[in-house]
């Protein structure tokens, strides 16, 4: 073997290694790298209990309600097949719609979630493409086809 | 041997050193005239965004930046390997070369999304997977740096470098499926999508022509910087003198 083949051998393996290594750490934080849960993760009892989280999904079209005089403000998100009701005190972003898809963190506290922070999630069809997903699956599920 | 004269050619300093010194303008304007279209594409004649209005337009800057962030790394490993597997210093000096600019343009990433996250999102920052494997790419780069400056023997900084960056590159293809893998505030891609890209050609179209002025403009940075890297190396060669005492 002469020793331009053996570093390239070398380099080989320190890719090999690396990926491998990364691959393994990243299968087993599996789902703690992901941003948040959507509300079927939260009916199913996935999402920490007693802990604070981050749920995301579509704000109900016509669920938002404000109490006047104040910045408080209730609604649903849904993923189409589960729903969690929020209630946010505070600004919310500009992107922030009915329709919209959202990103709230805070906790459940009989069974409304209390958001500290809520976050306006944008691509490129308006819809985060979980809850585009989760939607579909969810609809096919419900009219008896798989997807 | 004949196909690979070429190379060793290219592969000799003072060569490479006219090569990349005459390079410079066939890269240099072009990147102007791209950017300067693209820019001008994107600003002003593209339509704006029926949510975001105009603030979807930084896009015109984050996406090529983001972009020359990952080329940069890709390369810097690149010619790491080369240099680490063949013994070429060139291929080293192009990687040392290639670090402060990619961390640049990963650092004008990270800035201009969060100039754009804080009225969208509704934050500057947030830890998602996308914005934390950015922010670990700009760190590598420092790594990469701050190793290279540890060392003083130019032979030995090369071969520890080359080792983080080989080991970095692994950071690469997870900033870019990291809007796939997981749930992630950050959006999925645009332009690289399964059915195409999810935007009209007339905001498409000046985006590729600035994300090719970037690339254009890397290239002309690498020969500029890849030269100062040769002129260090090559201190004490007899061609460097005659090169300096014959002007």
């Amino acid at each position: 073997m002469t020793p331009r083949r053996k570093r390239l051998l070398t380099v080989v393996a320190i890719l090999a290694g690396v990926g491998l290594a990364t691959a393994v750490a990243i299968k087993a934080f599996d789902n703690n790298l992901s941003y948040f849960y959507d509300p079927s993760q939260v009916a199913s009892g996935q999402a920490p209990a007693g802990k604070s989280f981050r749920v995301g999904g579509m704000v109900t079209q016509g669920s938002v309600a404000r109490t006047p005089g104040s910045l408080e403000v209730h609604f649903v998100l849904t993923d189409f097949a589960h729903t969690v009701p929020v209630s946010y005190t505070g600004l919310l972003p500009d992107l922030f719609r009915e329709g919209q898809g959202i990103i709230a963190h805070g906790r459940l506290e009989n069974g409304v979630f209390v958001a500290d922070e809520v976050l306006a999630k944008h691509d490129e069809k308006y819809t985060p493409p979980e809850v585009a997903k989760a939607m579909k699956n969810k609809q096919a599920a419900a009219t008896g086809t798989k997807s | 041997m004949g196909t690979w004269t070429w190379f060793h050619k290219l592969a000799s300093p003072p060569h490479f050193y006219r090569i990349a010194g005459k390079m410079i303008p066939w890269y240099a304007i072009p990147a102007a005239l791209l950017i300067a279209t693209g820019l001008y594409g994107g600003l002003v004649l593209a339509p704006p965004d029926y949510q975001q209005g105009d603030a979807y337009r930084i896009i015109y800057l984050h996406v090529p930046s983001a972009w020359l962030g990952l080329l940069c790394y890709t390369t810097m490993a690149t010619a790491a390997a080369v240099g680490l597997i063949w013994r070429i210093k060139l291929a080293h000096a192009l990687a040392a070369a290639t670090a402060p600019i990619g961390a640049s343009f990963t650092l004008l990433a990270l800035a201009t999304g969060s100039l754009w996250g804080r009225p969208m999102w509704g934050t500057w920052w947030t830890w998602d997977a996308r914005l934390t494997s950015e922010l670990i790419l700009l760190f590598l780069y420092f790594g990469y740096m701050a190793l290279r400056s540890a060392f003083d023997d130019l032979t030995r900084a090369d071969r520890a470098s080359a080792v983080l960056a080989l080991v970095g590159v692994v950071n690469v293809p997870i900033v870019h499926y990291s809007v796939t893998w997981w749930n992630s505030l950050h959006q999925g891609s645009t332009v690289i999508r399964s059915g195409g890209p999810a935007m009209p050609p007339s905001m498409l179209v000046p985006l590729l022509l600035s994300a090719l002025g970037f690339t254009f403009l890397y290239a002309a940075l690498a020969c500029v910087r890849v030269r100062g890297e040769v002129l260090i190396r090559e201190r004490n060669a007899s061609w460097l003198q005659e090169l300096a005492s014959g002007r």
